[in-house]
C-alpha cells in the first residue's frame, strides 16, 4: 500500500522539495500551506505521516500537533516536525507537543525518507 | 535536497515574494505600525528565505538572514524596543538579503563590503550573546556502551516504552522492524507487567518490553539511530554480549499513562468535526491572511499559450464573418446576430485571459521605494517617495520591463531635480523633497507618472549640452518641448553629469527605448523651479492592438490607431513640391512633410499621384508631425500581434505581423521608426533648421 504523507510548510521552496523528494522515494505527497489548511487537510486525508513546519502563518506546527493529537481522527499518526532549529529547546517544545520526530532544514533526502520508513514502517 | 535546478527556480521565485512581503512589513514599520502581526509578518519572511536557502547551501544568505531573524526575534518578543536607528538597520538589512538572493541567484560572490557593516550592525542590537547561541548545540547522547572489537558482535537491546512512547505517534512493532533490518535478529516479548483481569489492561500504559538481539554489527550506531526520537520515551538499554557478560534485567517502563479507554479509543462515528459546509466557509476565512491559499501560481507559459489560442480565436471570427459575407446567403440575418455573439464572446475570453496576465504595479513601486532610499542617502537629500495607484493592473511583461526604465528615473529625479536640502530651503521650499510615483488606467492604456518637486529643467543648460555634443546645430530652432526631449537622444548623458548616482552605464536614452519597446510613451512636463514630470504612456497589453488596414501598392498592412492622429484626402492646392522628391501638406496653416511609405517600404515606381491616396498624420513623441501616403484605407479593427524578431531579427519600419480575416498576414508598420528615418534623410540632405531637430529628437 502506499504510503500517504501530509507536508505542511508555509515555504513554496521546502513544500516543492519535500514533494519531489517523497514522491521520489514512492509515497504519495499532499501538501498545506499554513497549521489552518494543515488540520483541514489532516481532516479529511488519511495521513499515514506528517510533517510539519514550526514557524507557519495562522497556527504554527506545534499547534498542528496538540490538534491532531487532541482529535480523535488518526490521532496517533507519527509527525515530523521540519525545522531550522535544533537543539535542546526545540526537541523540548516538540516533545511536548507530542511530534513522533523532528528533521533539521536543510533536510538530507535519504535520511529523511530513512525516517519515514522507519515511522511508517514503509518499504 | 537540492538536486533539481527547476528547485532552485522555485526558491528564487519564492524569495521574490518573500522580499516584497519584508519589504511590506519594513514600509509599514517604519510608518509606525508595530503590532506583533506587522512584526511577525517581517520576522517569518526573513525566517522563510532562511529555511529554504539552507537547502541550496547558500551558506552567506542563511547566515545573514539567521542574524537578521534573531534581531526580528528580539524585537517581537520585546526584548529590543524600536527606535530609528534599528529601523533604518532593519531596512538596510532588507536591502542586504535582497542583493544577496540576487547574486546567489547569479551565482556570483557575496558582496563582503556591503554586508559586513550591515551585520555589524544587527549584531551590535544581540549584544555580547552570539546570535547562535541557542543553535548548532550537539546533543550527546548519555548511553554507555562498550566498544565492540569486531564486526561479529551482537547487540543486545532492551526497550520498555512509556506512554508518551504510544501518545506521540510510534509503534514498537516498527521499531521491531527496523532493528530487524540491520542484521539478524532475535525478539522476545516480557509481559511479565500486564494484569491479570483485563478491566485493568490498557494498551497504552506502558507495560510491555521487548528484548532485541542483533548480530554482526559493527557498532552500536544504527541502533541508537533507530531510537532516535524515543530514547526518552523509553526505558532504553544497548549493550554487547559477550560470553561472560551478564543479561542486564529489562528495564521498567514510566507508568504514567493515565488515560482511560473511553478517551482513545478511535471512534470515528462521534468524529465533533463533521465536515459542513458552514466550517468549510469559517475555515476559509481562516485563511484569509494566506495568499498562498487563495491564489493560483500557473507557469507563464501555459498562459502565453492561452494568449495565442485567443488570438488565433479572435481571427478564426473574423475569417467565418468574411466568409459569410462573401458566401451571399439569403436570410443571413440571424447567422449575423450570432456571429455577433460570438465576436462578443471572444472579446471577452481575450479580456478574461489578459487579466491572467495583468499584475498590480505594487511589488515595483516598493522596489522604487529603496532606489529612492538609496539614491537619497548616496547624494545626501532628503527626499519622500510617495506612491500612488498602486493596486494598478498592467501586463506582467510590462511591469517586468518597467523595473529598469523605473529606476533610472527615479535615481535621475533625485540627483538631477530634487535639489540639495539648504538649497530647497532657501528657495522657501520644504528641506524634504517630494517624489510622487503614480501609476493609474486611462482609456485602454496605463499612465505611470513620476513627479519631483525639485529644481525643474533647466532648458538653456540643456540646449548647450545638445549644442556641445552635437546633437543639434547651434542655430537650430527648438521649441520647449524639443529641448525637453534632447534628454532621451543618445549621447546626451556626459561625464560631466555622471555623479556617484549615474555612471552605471545607462542614459536616458535608454529609458526610451525600454519604452518604446513596450509600445509606451514618454512626455515631459516642467516648470523651472516648480518641478519635472516624467509621465510613461503605455498599453494595457502587448499582444492585441487596435489596426488601421491599410492597402500598399496592393499589399495589405496595418497601421498602429495609436499612432494616427487623422486621416487625410489631400486636395491639390495643399500640396507643395520641394525638392525633386519632398512633398508637404499645407493644413490649418502647417507644414508637414509627406512620407511615401510605399517607397520607405521599398515598393517600386508607378506611384499613385498624391490627391488620389490617404495620408494619415501621424504624431509621436519624439518626431513631429508628419504624414504617410498610403493607396487606400481598407478596415480598422483590432489585430493580433505576432513578432517576426525571433525568425527575421529587427527590420527597421516594421514592428510586427498580424493575421488577417482572409487567413493572409500583414506587416505592422512601425510609424515612429519610418517617420525617423525620414528625418534623418532629411536631416543629411537639408538645411532646414527644423529638420536639423527632429534627429536630436530622435
Amino acid at each position: 500500500m502506499v504510503t500517504r504523507i501530509l507536508a505542511i510548510d508555509d515555504s513554496r521552496t521546502i513544500r516543492s522539495l519535500l514533494t519531489q523528494t517523497l514522491q521520489n522515494a514512492g509515497f504519495e505527497v499532499s501538501t498545506a500551506v499554513d497549521g489552518v489548511d494543515g488540520i483541514e487537510k489532516f481532516r479529511h486525508e488519511d495521513a499515514d505521516l506528517v510533517i510539519t513546519d514550526v514557524n507557519m502563518p495562522n497556527k504554527d506546527g506545534f499547534e498542528v500537533i496538540a490538534d491532531i493529537r487532541g482529535g480523535t481522527r488518526n490521532r496517533t499518526v507519527p509527525v515530523l516536525v521540519l525545522t531550522t532549529e535544533s537543539g535542546a529547546a526545540l526537541k523540548e517544545r516538540a516533545r511536548k507537543a507530542g511530534a513522533t520526530g523532528w528533521i533539521v532544514k536543510p533536510f538530507d533526502d535519504e535520511a529523511l525518507v530513512a525516517v519515514i520508513r522507519r515511522l511508517t514502517g514503509a518499504a | 535536497m537540492t538536486g533539481d535546478p527547476t528547485m532552485r527556480d522555485v526558491f528564487f521565485e519564492e524569495c521574490e515574494d518573500l522580499i516584497a512581503a519584508l519589504t511590506e512589513g519594513l514600509t509599514a514599520m517604519r510608518d509606525g505600525r508595530t503590532d506583533s502581526e506587522t512584526v511577525n509578518a517581517v520576522f517569518r519572511a526573513v525566517h522563510s528565505v532562511k529555511g529554504a536557502a539552507g537547502a541550496f547551501a547558500l551558506d552567506d544568505l542563511v547566515g545573514f538572514a539567521h542574524t537578521f531573524e534573531t534581531v526580528l526575534d528580539h524585537v517581537r518578543s520585546q526584548r529590543l524596543a524600536l527606535d530609528d536607528r534599528i529601523l533604518h538597520v532593519l531596512q538596510r538589512s532588507g536591502d542586504v538579503l535582497a542583493d544577496l538572493i540576487d547574486t546567489a541567484r547569479e551565482d556570483l560572490p557575496t558582496n563582503q563590503a556591503q554586508v559586513d557593516p550591515v551585520m555589524a550592525d544587527l549584531q551590535s542590537f544581540l549584544g555580547d550573546a552570539p546570535a547562535d547561541a541557542e543553535d548548532f548545540v550537539f546533543e550527546a547522547l548519555t548511553l554507555a556502551f562498550d566498544a565492540p572489537d569486531d564486526a561479529t558482535s551482537t547487540y543486545v537491546v532492551t526497550f520498555a516504552p512509556s506512554a508518551a512512547f504510544y501518545t506521540s505517534g510510534n509503534d514498537p512493532v516498527l521499531i521491531i522492524a527496523a532493528l530487524q533490518a540491520l542484521g539478524p535478529t532475535r525478539v522476545s516479548v516480557d509481559t511479565s507487567r500486564l494484569p491479570t483481569s483485563l478491566e485493568e489492561l490498557h494498551w497504552q500504559d506502558g507495560l510491555l518490553s521487548w528484548r532485541v538481539e542483533i548480530d554482526g554489527l559493527g557498532s552500536d550506531l544504527p541502533i541508537l539511530e533507530v531510537f532516535e526520537f524515543v530514547d526518552d520515551l523509553c526505558a532504553l538499554q544497548v549493550s554487547l554480549r559477550s560470553a561472560d557478560t551478564d543479561i542486564p534485567d529489562p528495564p521498567q517502563a514510566g507508568t504514567t499513562a493515565a488515560a482511560t479507554a473511553d478517551d482513545v479509543v478511535d471512534t470515528p462515528s462521534v468524529d465533533p468535526q463533521p465536515d459542513t459546509g458552514d466550517q468549510k466557509a469559517r475555515s476559509a476565512q481562516d485563511r484569509g491572511g494566506s495568499r498562498a491559499a487563495t491564489s493560483l501560481r500557473v507557469d507563464p507559459e501555459r498562459i502565453d499559450r492561452l494568449i495565442n489560442a485567443v488570438g488565433e480565436l479572435i481571427i478564426n471570427q473574423s475569417v467565418i464573418s468574411q466568409r459569410l459575407q462573401q458566401a451571399n446567403l439569403p436570410n443571413a440575418a440571424e447567422l449575423f446576430a450570432d456571429l455577433d455573439d460570438y465576436k462578443l464572446l471572444a472579446r471577452e475570453i481575450q479580456e478574461g485571459v489578459m487579466a491572467i496576465r495583468a499584475q498590480p504595479v505594487k511589488p515595483l513601486f516598493q522596489r522604487m521605494l529603496r532606489i529612492a532610499r538609496e539614491a537619497a542617502d548616496a547624494t545626501g537629500k532628503l527626499v519622500e517617495l510617495i506612491t500612488e495607484g498602486d493596486a494598478t493592473e498592467v501586463d506582467k511583461t510590462v511591469v517586468e520591463r518597467l523595473a529598469d526604465p523605473l529606476t533610472h528615473m527615479i535615481r535621475n529625479a533625485i540627483d538631477h531635480g530634487i535639489e540639495p536640502p539648504d538649497n530647497r530651503a532657501a528657495a522657501g521650499k520644504n528641506r524634504q523633497g517630494k517624489l510622487r510615483l503614480a501609476a493609474r488606467q486611462r482609456s485602454g492604456s496605463i499612465v505611470i507618472e513620476i513627479a519631483d518637486d525639485g529644481a525643474g529643467l533647466n532648458r538653456p543648460k540643456i540646449r548647450e549640452i545638445a549644442v556641445s555634443k552635437g546633437l543639434v546645430a547651434e542655430d537650430a530652432q527648438l521649441s520647449e518641448t524639443e529641448i525637453d526631449h534632447l534628454l532621451f537622444a543618445p549621447g546626451f548623458s556626459t561625464a560631466k553629469e555622471v555623479t556617484n548616482l549615474s555612471g552605471r552605464g545607462v542614459g536616458m536614452d535608454v529609458v526610451k527605448t525600454a519604452i518604446t519597446a513596450l509600445g509606451g510613451r514618454v512626455a515631459i512636463t516642467s516648470q523651472f523651479g516648480q518641478g519635472t514630470t516624467f509621465s510613461i504612456t503605455l498599453p494595457l497589453t502587448l499582444a492585441v492592438m487596435d489596426g488601421m488596414i491599410i492597402n500598399l501598392g496592393g499589399q495589405t498592412m496595418v497601421v498602429p490607431i495609436s499612432s494616427i492622429l487623422e486621416t487625410v484626402r489631400p486636395k491639390a492646392a495643399d500640396l507643395s513640391q520641394i525638392g525633386l522628391n519632398n512633398t508637404l501638406l499645407r493644413i490649418r496653416g502647417e507644414y508637414v512633410p509627406i512620407i511615401d511609405l510605399a517607397e520607405r517600404m521599398g515598393q517600386s515606381a508607378t506611384p499613385r499621384e498624391m490627391t488620389d491616396r490617404v495620408l494619415l498624420l501621424i504624431q509621436t513623441d519624439s518626431v513631429p508631425q508628419c504624414a504617410l501616403a498610403v493607396d487606400d484605407i481598407f478596415d480598422q479593427r483590432q489585430v493580433v500581434v505576432k513578432s517576426m524578431q525571433g525568425n527575421y531579427g529587427e527590420i527597421s519600419g516594421i514592428s510586427g505581423a498580424t493575421i488577417l480575416g482572409d487567413g493572409k498576414i500583414a506587416l505592422i508598420i512601425d510609424p515612429e521608426a519610418v517617420a525617423q528615418g525620414n528625418t534623418a534623410y532629411a536631416a543629411t540632405n537639408s538645411q532646414n533648421g527644423r529638420d536639423v531637430s527632429y534627429v536630436a529628437a530622435c
